[in-house]
């Protein structure tokens, strides 16, 4: 699941397609057959991991907060896509997904929930608070908000180092009404930074919706101000993520600055594990489960283009079955961190 | 292997629950994230998804079922290949191949407490022997800045008004000249958002020396100096560091009222992940800003506007840098012991002359880090004098002398002749208005008096 780098026009899509982007650009049809498959296997990957991680919360092996990120895979499989391996990827709490689409080890992520000694941040840092340099995922942060300046200081960096690289900067609706989201984006669109404003508009910040929130609901126009291009996306489509996505990478690494994608998703489960469900409506939650399923839609898709069959589906299935096993049993049986591991870390050379 | 399905927990601490409705029926087949069943809590409603395949097999809990504990299997699911009625003849026996009747984590004793590592050792300052220049602080801090800027292109200075107009307080004068527009950056009037800028230019591999035209706008920037950058290296476990300085004048100046003139030690201070330096003269301001730049963690460094103008001897070695969490001890003396940082430590200095005519002989010591805190300095000095003042200007309550007033309970009460007395700003919002801010402030002649009342005389 390495984050592939932008690929060649291998293979259009198949007429039959809906999918068809609307907007023209240079990212236009340019996925393979092969990439589609290598979507449903992420797409997949996250769900499974986040049905399995709920499991384990229920268990009692998660503690804390748990933000699930089933319903919205779509969007980050969609925009890793587009990306490369030295391009930065940060977002918010509700962050393991993100996690595996950058290729971080499930293993890892899963310890790291259940606060071993295994995870990603030895147990200290919990479901919020991942990073791996190698793989220039930076975080996971709780506070809301707050990783927007962060990105686009990576991206400030990256400018600075003079390379081409962009930044991907992940928030939600509940954030695109932060001061600081405001600063980061003058501050961007000022100096021209290579960042990408990934809005995850899942309909409601906590329980209140984006219009009980917001004076304006047009997220993508929030950078108008600014200067700041925008687009709204059907985040439910992983293909509309990528074309979006593509023309937005492309417009920050040639160094027209800044870019805002407002992904329309939807989170099937609560804000968090626990979550009382009385905001919106069960029909709600059926309709996009049952019509608008990123997963279920990109099955159909690759079925009716006969670029895959039942059986080949089945095998992805055991083995992402296989993939979120092993780390459910990592997750459990890796040890607590070591009791010294408590004054470790807080200052280089102290 | 039939699958039992065990009734889940919605947060830390719920032990039991309803439920309230099942979607499946005895032979259904389930999927993975199929929703099966809906509980509820007194406070939260959630739909149970199967994590496995399989047929359901047998419905342990009746639905409406309230009190049902966590952990408590609710449904048995036979797996592909399995027949129904052996699998509902397992139950409820079967247990969840992954479910340990209580985490692993409660099974050992916990460690009840590890302490502390015992810090290493920092290294005194060497005698700076050499020859000595004259300057103000104002141009100690823009050496430091300057001289660690060529060494390293990584390091760059943005703030409000640090490059065009040359510093609000002119401290970056001539560094735009010298290292251009990329490294000397103005920014907007955005607190929150350029310090946390900052965080992720440090993540992403540079060395920021952030600019606050004062420390009172910092608070806008709280947030991400301590959630974001003094956090972040312990939430990784290592894995990330956060190289940036973040510096301005701090505490009073003169006559700009209760929202421009307040001391922040005491806030940082009290932050595991940050380092707090508070630099009193040109040597120290030039010593430690050039420590604090080639630190690999983030540093708070508090400087005085009033200070700025003040002129010291510099030792003028290209080599001179002062150590991170050495304090200095500005005045031997046998019978009492000042500690003071920032601009008290000249009051505190003018308060040991006075004293000094007054016959009794004050030890001052200049704290300039206030984390790491150089506790051993301190109680050496006060074995030596058996009496503590602490002067700082910020408010009393929870203040810096208080933090010292507990370190000396716990490291020299046995050497103290006196109650610790606290030589502090009022307790009150900084006046405008001339007299009452000087009343507000502490002046030497409460030094004095603070010490004539812990020796006795």
């Amino acid at each position: 699941m390495a984050k592939p780098a932008v690929k060649p026009k291998v293979e259009s899509l198949p007429a039959k397609s809906k999918s068809s982007p609307k907007s023209s650009g240079p990212g236009d049809n340019s996925v393979s057959a092969e990439d589609l498959k290598s979507f449903y296997r992420s797409m997949l990957l996250i769900r499974r991991f986040e049905e399995r991680a709920g499991q384990l919360y229920g268990m009692g092996l998660i503690g804390g907060f748990c933000h699930l990120y089933i319903g919205q895979e779509a969007v980050v499989v969609g925009m890793q896509s587009t990306i490369g391996d030295e391009d930065a990827v940060i977002t918010s709490y509700r962050d393991h997904g993100h996690m595996l689409a950058c290729g971080m080890d499930p293993k890892g992520v899963m310890a790291e929930l259940t606060g071993r000694s295994g995870g990603y941040s030895k147990g200290k840092g919990g479901s919020m608070h991942m990073f791996s340099r190698d793989k220039h995922f930076y975080g996971g942060h709780g506070i809301v908000g707050a990783q927007v300046p962060i990105g686009t200081g990576l991206a400030f960096a990256h400018k600075y180092h003079g390379g081409k690289n962009v930044s991907l900067t992940y928030f939600g609706d509940g954030s695109a009404n932060q001061g600081q989201v405001y600063e980061a984006m003058n501050m961007a669109a000022l100096w021209k930074l290579p960042v990408i404003y990934i809005i995850e508009n899942n309909r409601y910040g906590m329980g209140t919706s984006v219009e009980r929130a917001s004076a304006t609901t047009e997220l993508y126009r929030h950078g108008e101000a600014f200067g700041i291009p925008g687009e709204r996306v059907d985040g439910m489509d992983v293909l509309a993520v990528r074309t979006a996505g593509e023309k937005a990478v492309d417009h920050a690494r040639s160094g027209a600055g800044p870019y805002i994608l407002e992904m329309q998703t939807y989170r099937y489960r609560g804000h968090s594990m626990s979550d009382p469900a009385k905001y919106r409506t069960k029909e709600e939650v059926d309709k996009y489960r049952n019509e608008r399923d990123p997963i279920d839609h990109l099955r159909k898709r690759l079925l009716d283009a006969g670029l895959t069959d039942e059986a080949a589906l089945k095998a992805v299935d055991a083995e992402i079955r296989k993939i979120v096993n092993d780390a459910a049993e990592f997750a459990q049986h890796s040890p607590e961190p070591d009791p010294s591991e408590l004054w470790t870390d807080i200052l280089i050379g102290a | 292997m039939s699958i039992s399905v065990l009734m889940p927990a919605l947060s830390p601490t719920m032990t039991e629950g309803k439920l309230a409705k099942w979607h499946v029926k005895v032979g259904d087949v389930v999927k993975s994230g199929q929703v099966i069943c809906e509980i509820e809590t007194d406070k939260a409603t959630m739909e149970v998804e199967a994590v496995d395949e399989g047929t359901v097999a047998q419905l342990l809990v009746a639905e409406g079922t309230e009190g049902v504990a966590v952990n408590t299997p609710i449904c048995v699911l036979a797996a592909e290949g399995e027949s129904v009625a052996d699998s509902a003849k397992a139950a409820p026996a079967a247990a969840a191949p992954a479910a340990p009747a209580a985490p692993p984590r409660s099974e050992a004793p916990p460690a009840l407490s590890v302490a502390a590592p015992t810090p290493a050792p920092i290294a005194s300052e060497p005698e700076w022997s050499g020859k000595t220049v004259h300057m103000t602080v104002r141009e100690a801090l823009r050496d430091a800045m300057a001289e660690e800027m060529r060494k390293d292109g990584n390091i760059f200075l943005m703030g409000e008004e640090v490059a065009q107009y040359h510093g609000a307080y002119k401290v970056s004068q001539g560094l735009l000249e010298e290292f251009g527009e990329k490294r000397v950056i103005d920014t907007p009037i955005t607190e929150h958002g350029f310090a946390g800028l900052g965080v992720g230019a440090a993540f992403g591999g540079l060395k920021p020396i952030v600019e606050f035209m004062t420390f009172n706008f910092a608070m806008q920037a709280m947030d991400q100096i301590i959630n974001s950058a003094a956090k972040t290296h312990y939430m990784s476990g290592g894995q990330m560091t956060c190289p940036i300085v973040f510096r301005g004048p701090n505490g009073a100046a003169s006559r700009v009222g209760a929202q421009h003139s307040q001391c922040y030690a005491s806030w940082y201070a009290h932050v595991p992940g940050l380092r707090v330096l508070a630099p009193w003269s040109a040597a120290d301001a030039k010593g430690l800003l050039k420590a604090a730049i080639r630190d690999p963690n983030p540093v708070i460094f508090l400087e005085n506007e009033m200070l700025y103008g003040q002129s010291f001897d510099v030792p003028e070695d290209p080599d001179f840098i002062l150590p991170i969490g050495k304090a200095k001890i500005e005045r031997q003396g046998k019978d009492v012991t000042i500690v003071a940082f920032s601009i008290m430590v000249g009051k505190a200095l003018q308060a040991a002359e006075e004293l000094a005519k007054q016959g009794i002989d004050a030890e001052v010591i200049n704290l300039r880090s206030l984390r790491p805190f150089d506790t051993e300095t301190i109680v050496n000095s006060v074995k030596k004098t058996n009496r503590l003042v602490s002067v700082e200007e910020g408010w009393p309550f929870a203040g810096i002398g208080s933090e010292l007033s507990a370190l000396m309970m716990e490291h020299a009460f046995d050497w103290l002749d006196a109650p610790v007395k606290r030589v502090a700003g009022l307790d009150v919002p900084l006046p405008y208005a001339a007299n009452l801010e000087k009343m507000a402030l502490p002046q030497s002649s409460a030094i004095v008096e603070a010490a004539h009342a812990v020796c006795n005389r």
